[in-house]
């Protein structure tokens, strides 16, 4: 463990010792926020007893089937798009202020369009991904260094061999940048989706709680989002830090 | 001497268009050369007269505005042809590869036995001083050992045309001039014809049989030289009073060449 990871821990852990303190000395009331200990006993007691799982599992499964065909349909556009220059200069403008419109906007007409089932709130999640994805393996591919390509074209590779045999490898770190954040987007569209309107899943229930001042499951709820996203992003980080390690030499 | 023509270039030249402007740059040529059949042949120029171009044009890189290059007696025309390796002055190495990986890299393509594929990057290894380092990952060499691997690579398609492009240009005075005494060996090992891009005169001048001396851009061949240096030669023979005057006499067909390119860039900036 670095001394910034110690120092990172020692934050976290005081962040959440500081608010313990406050909720059991009352200065938050118990109608504001539980104690953190509390929400960690229900948390668990609400994985004992499965109440939640169909929603877990509804909120997980959408965000899966957002974010692999966003990573799928970002690579292979940004491979597809990086030869030609004149399409990216249109193009290229327009994904840099993508973030900048409210996906969630949409949603409205994507119900209208879509129904009010799992679809409208997998092609937000889906939406908000796939730019990310593009953005960060053009970027990547903008970096191959061309000597690799014209080692590729002495090796008598094809168009489709270089892209996926020389210059994806290459661009690997910055696709994987992608890749997280198109883990962290298609997750807030999920349970964004799911708050403003849904029939269940992670994002309904908070809401849910959250109208009837049910504390005892928002809380546990907000916590396990929270577990899985840093999660899932710390095992891609993990992942990455050992392609990392090779490049560097150590 | 008359050996069998290798590589032939008939009135080449190359002109590149400008992006965003009309105006038309003449790159090179026209060029008129034959090289021989296992000889090893080095190009100087001054910086910018198109050595570079020159070589990407008989790897079949890029394609002539006029004239032809031939080997083996097929036209190339931008069409890359079999049985030429190429070594480029900067890091060719698949940094995600481990140093067998990358040293197999041609040989998987071209689908070879594994058995054969074996033997084959074994003996590049061991011949190249990688031994040690077959699973280690590219950056864990240094910059010589790296630029090892490429050549590594290169020979183990074990192509009848090595083009080098500068193979040395990143590295110290004392590590090209051992690479120079490698580059020999392997070429007498191989029997491919080499030719050498460098901006280094005593690199041309211990390494070749001949040189070609280039003019400023457009880059024309000034000037021939036959070094006249035994085949069993290294790095030794700087000591040869004959290296001091075939460096003198490159550095007199370039000076006034250098000069006028260096002229134009400062015009140009």
């Amino acid at each position: 463990m670095t001394r910034a990871g110690l120092w990172r821990i020692a934050l976290v852990t005081g962040f959440a010792g500081a608010i313990e303190v406050l909720c059991l000395t009352g200065t938050i009331d118990k109608i504001t926020m539980q104690a953190p200990h509390r929400m960690l006993v229900d948390l668990a007691k609400m994985i004992a007893s499965g109440s939640m799982n169909a929603a877990i599992a509804k909120t997980l499964t959408n965000a899966v089937l957002a974010f692999l065909p966003a990573i799928a349909v970002g690579i292979l556009t940004a491979v597809a798009l990086f030869p030609f220059k004149r399409v990216r200069n249109v193009l290229d403008p327009l994904f840099a202020t993508y973030y900048a419109i409210p996906v969630f906007a949409f949603y409205p007409l994507l119900i209208v369009m879509l129904g009010l089932g799992d679809a409208p709130q997998i092609l937000l999640g889906f939406m908000l991904a796939v730019v990310a994805v593009i953005i960060n393996t053009l970027n990547g591919l903008d970096r191959v260094p061309r000597v690799l390509i014209k080692t590729a074209r002495v090796n008598r590779m094809g168009p489709l061999a270089t892209a996926f045999g020389v210059m994806l490898p290459s661009a690997a770190p910055y696709v994987l940048t992608g890749v997280k954040l198109a883990v962290a987007y298609s997750l807030i569209g999920i349970i964004g989706a799911e708050f403003i309107m849904s029939r269940g899943g992670m994002g309904y229930e908070i809401s849910f709680a959250y109208n009837n001042f049910d504390n005892a499951i928002m809380y546990p709820l907000i916590l396990l989002i929270l577990v899985v996203s840093i999660g899932v992003n710390t095992l891609l980080g993990l992942w990455e830090k050992r392609l990392m390690l090779r490049k560097s030499g150590r | 001497m008359t050996a069998e023509v290798h590589v032939a270039l008939r009135g080449v030249g190359k002109s590149f268009s400008r992006a965003e402007s009309s105006d038309v740059v003449h790159a090179l040529g026209p060029i008129d050369l034959e090289l021989r059949k296992g000889e090893f042949f080095a190009v100087v120029g001054p910086s910018g007269c198109g050595k570079s171009t020159m070589l990407e044009l008989i790897a079949g890189l890029t394609s002539a505005t006029s004239g032809s290059v031939e080997f083996e007696g097929a036209s190339i025309a931008g069409r890359i042809p079999d049985g030429v390796g190429v070594v480029f002055q900067e890091d060719a190495c698949f940094p995600w590869m481990t140093i067998r990986d990358n040293i197999d890299f041609g040989l998987k393509r071209a689908k070879l036995d594994a058995v054969e594929r074996r033997d084959r990057v074994d003996r590049a290894i061991a011949m190249m001083g990688l031994s040690g380092f077959a699973e280690s990952y590219p950056a864990q060499l240094s910059g010589g050992m790296r630029q090892r691997v490429c050549i590594a690579r290169t020979l183990v398609m074990k192509p009848r045309l090595i083009l080098l492009d500068e193979p040395f240009g990143a590295l110290d005075q004392q590590t090209r001039l051992l690479m120079g005494d490698e580059l020999l060996k392997l070429w007498r090992l191989s029997g491919a014809t080499v030719f050498l891009i460098t901006h280094a005169l005593d690199e041309a001048a211990m390494l070749a049989d001949r040189i070609g001396v280039m003019s400023a851009r457009p880059g024309r061949l000034l000037d021939v030289i036959e070094t006249g240096w035994p085949k069993e030669r290294d790095s030794r023979i700087v000591e040869d009073p004959r290296f001091g005057e075939i460096t003198a006499r490159l550095w007199r067909s370039l000076r006034e060449e250098s000069m006028k390119s260096m002229g134009a860039a400062g015009a140009s900036s």
